[in-house]
């Protein structure tokens, strides 16, 4: 006999009855006066039913499965811990890696609860809400997991602790500032195609994905862990992204150059905030799993042409700076580690120059440009730090006024020269690392002339610690902008004979021998 | 054509997900890398249901995806029976 018992509802019907059912049209305002900030971008939506969110996830599925990735995620930090896991990582010098994304990362998760809880009240589909208001919390988690994940790593290690003290000061952690503070002073769309496609779509592929692999063969199952859990949301965040722009583009054609103009400016910015993870790739892993150019192809040149070709159908083209980004990717992991190990007196991280068999793999994987315009700087500096003139550039960097990276990328077409970009407006001068960055600039002046820039925030006397008497006769802008930052002298400069390097030696012995 | 393509985290129940999918899409191509895998497929990458649930001898809801997913590549449509990834180019 067949004692089938009631079907409960489809994946479908539950996703209606779930969020647009709950959803309501207000009486006593208008629709328009609730959520005042969706036509200011000039953004044409006409019908907000036409959302749906294609995991088609309901709150009571969220909460569930949300709850066993948290239950799994803490289980292996916690044995990873208890197991001493901290001295099983490759060699000490990964745990650099980990300051540099404390640092960056966790801050910006924050950043993005931040958004996408004002997305989640400003969006006026129930659709876009109910997801919005989910990726809030998924952020929320991603900000609070990386934390604890790396504060085991804090108890044993120099240069973490300041942290979120350190994230709207320093003169590095500025590029990702800068990228959210951008975001969010945009208008909801904008916001969308910023975080939701060039964040999660171009970024985070290759942040959570090929880096937190190597993390994981670096023996760190803390940050594997972390990384691959956040990134399961991020699968989902990715296509919340797709389909804003998609549902833009289908509304109205009027939406056409507003989203060209905003794919174009963020792809930009992306790629511009991915040249230091190239760096973690490359020089900061010590077992190294894949290159920055190939996690690049597969991810951006290859997953983002899949996205911008069957776009193409809405009348999207390639962004201008696509084919820049792609001759970028030979140089930028380089440059970028190169500048760090420049400036030691800067970070909170230590730098080093790479072993013989590292440089190899390099050459290997770079085999247009390492040997020829990287190799030998690196070379130079080995030579300069073993016979006690160890470089160390202690001006002031020069920032760009947009993606606020310091000023030091080849201009397209000539590895030998750097790009840099000069406009006036209304009678002052502003600094870009590229074409791209002047052109975005141009179109909002206003904004962007408000830029946190720390090398000109310090020559102002805006970076000083407490108690100094930025008017007194004697006073010296920047003298000591390191207790500004509350930078850890420890964890300043090189990784050699550091006393990190000192302390994981001795304790791995210990933890080895009786 | 483009690549679909899907990501998990390897333990037990992606390895059957990924036993699924490549007797569900013929041209599925699989890359190994450390502690994840990733399947592409030209166009249109789908997961059923039933043959998740026959490789795994259990009853399976697509949404357990979400835990052990790493990134997608592709349109999403997803019901109680079918994920499917896909590109119109």
């Amino acid at each position: 006999m067949d004692m089938k018992a009631s079907k409960k509802l489809g994946l479908k019907e539950r996703y209606t009855l779930m969020t647009r059912d709950l959803a309501w049209d207000t009486t006593y305002q208008p629709m328009d006066k609730v959520f005042p900030q969706t036509a200011y971008e000039g953004i044409k939506i006409h019908d907000w039913d036409k959302w749906e969110d294609p995991f088609r996830l309901t709150m009571d599925a969220y909460w569930k499965y949300q709850s066993e990735k948290e239950r799994k995620l803490y289980a292996i930090l916690d044995g990873f811990n208890q197991n001493n896991g901290h001295l099983s990582v490759t060699d000490a010098r990964y745990i650099n890696v980990l300051k540099l994304f404390l640092g960056s990362t966790p801050p910006l998760e924050l950043m993005a609860a931040r958004g996408f809880s004002m997305m989640g009240r400003h969006m006026q589909g129930a659709g876009p809400r109910v997801a919005c208001q989910m990726q809030a919390v998924d952020e929320y988690r991603h900000f609070q997991t990386q934390i604890h994940s790396i504060s085991n790593y804090n108890k044993y290690y120099n240069g973490m602790d300041e942290f979120a003290h350190q994230q709207s000061r320093m003169w590095y952690l500025s590029d990702g500032k800068s990228f959210f503070d951008d975001a969010i002073t945009a208008g909801p769309f904008e916001f969308m195609v910023a975080i939701g496609f060039a964040f999660e779509y171009v970024l985070t592929n290759i942040l959570f994905v090929p880096f937190i692999s190597g993390a994981a063969y670096n023996g760190d199952m803390a940050a594997m862990t972390v990384g691959f859990s956040a990134q399961s949301d991020e699968a989902r965040h990715m296509t919340l992204g797709l389909e804003c722009i998609k549902f833009m583009l289908e509304q109205d054609p009027d939406n056409l150059p507003i989203v060209q103009r905003w794919i174009d400016k963020w792809t930009w910015r992306g790629t511009r905030k991915l040249a230091s993870v190239g760096m973690m790739m490359d020089y900061m892993l010590p077992k190294r799993i894949m290159s920055f150019k190939e996690a690049w192809e597969m991810y951006v040149e290859e997953n983002g042409g899949a996205l911008f070709k069957d776009l193409a159908r809405y009348g999207i083209t390639i962004p201008k700076c696509f084919s820049q980004t792609i001759e970028e990717k030979e140089h930028v992991s380089h440059q970028s580690w190169i500048g760090f190990y420049m400036k030691p007196q800067a970070t909170p991280f230590h730098t080093w120059i790479p072993t013989p068999d590292e440089m190899d793999w390099l050459s290997e994987k770079y085999p247009n440009t390492f040997d020829q315009y990287y190799r030998p700087v690196l070379e130079f500096f080995d030579a300069q730090e073993k016979a006690g003139k160890r470089f160390n550039n202690q001006t002031a960097p020069m920032n760009c006024q947009v993606c606020v990276s310091t000023i030091k990328f080849n201009e397209p077409g000539d590895p030998m020269e750097m790009c840099f970009r000069e406009t006036t407006y209304q009678g002052e001068k502003f600094h870009f690392c590229s074409d791209h960055c002047q052109e975005i600039f141009e179109h909002e002046p206003e904004k962007y002339i408000q830029t946190f820039i720390s090398s000109h925030q310090v020559l102002q006397g805006n970076c000083e610690p407490e108690g100094v008497d930025v008017n007194a006769p004697d006073f010296q802008p920047g003298k000591q902008i390191l207790d500004y930052w509350k930078l850890d002298k420890r964890a300043l400069g090189d990784f050699n004979g550091s006393e990190d390097q000192k302390n994981f030696a001795a304790w791995r012995e210990q933890a080895t021998k009786n | 054509m483009s690549n679909a393509f899907i990501a998990f985290q390897k333990n037990d129940d992606s390895r059957c997900i990924v036993e699924a999918i490549l007797e569900d899409n013929p041209n599925a191509m699989v890359d190994d890398q450390p502690s994840m895998v990733k399947i592409d497929v030209p166009n249109r990458l789908v997961i059923k249901r039933e043959t998740v649930e026959e490789k795994m001898g259990r009853a399976f809801d697509l949404q357990e995806l979400q835990l052990h997913l790493i990134t997608i590549s592709g349109h999403l449509d997803e019901t109680d029976d079918e994920f499917t990834l896909s590109w119109n180019s």
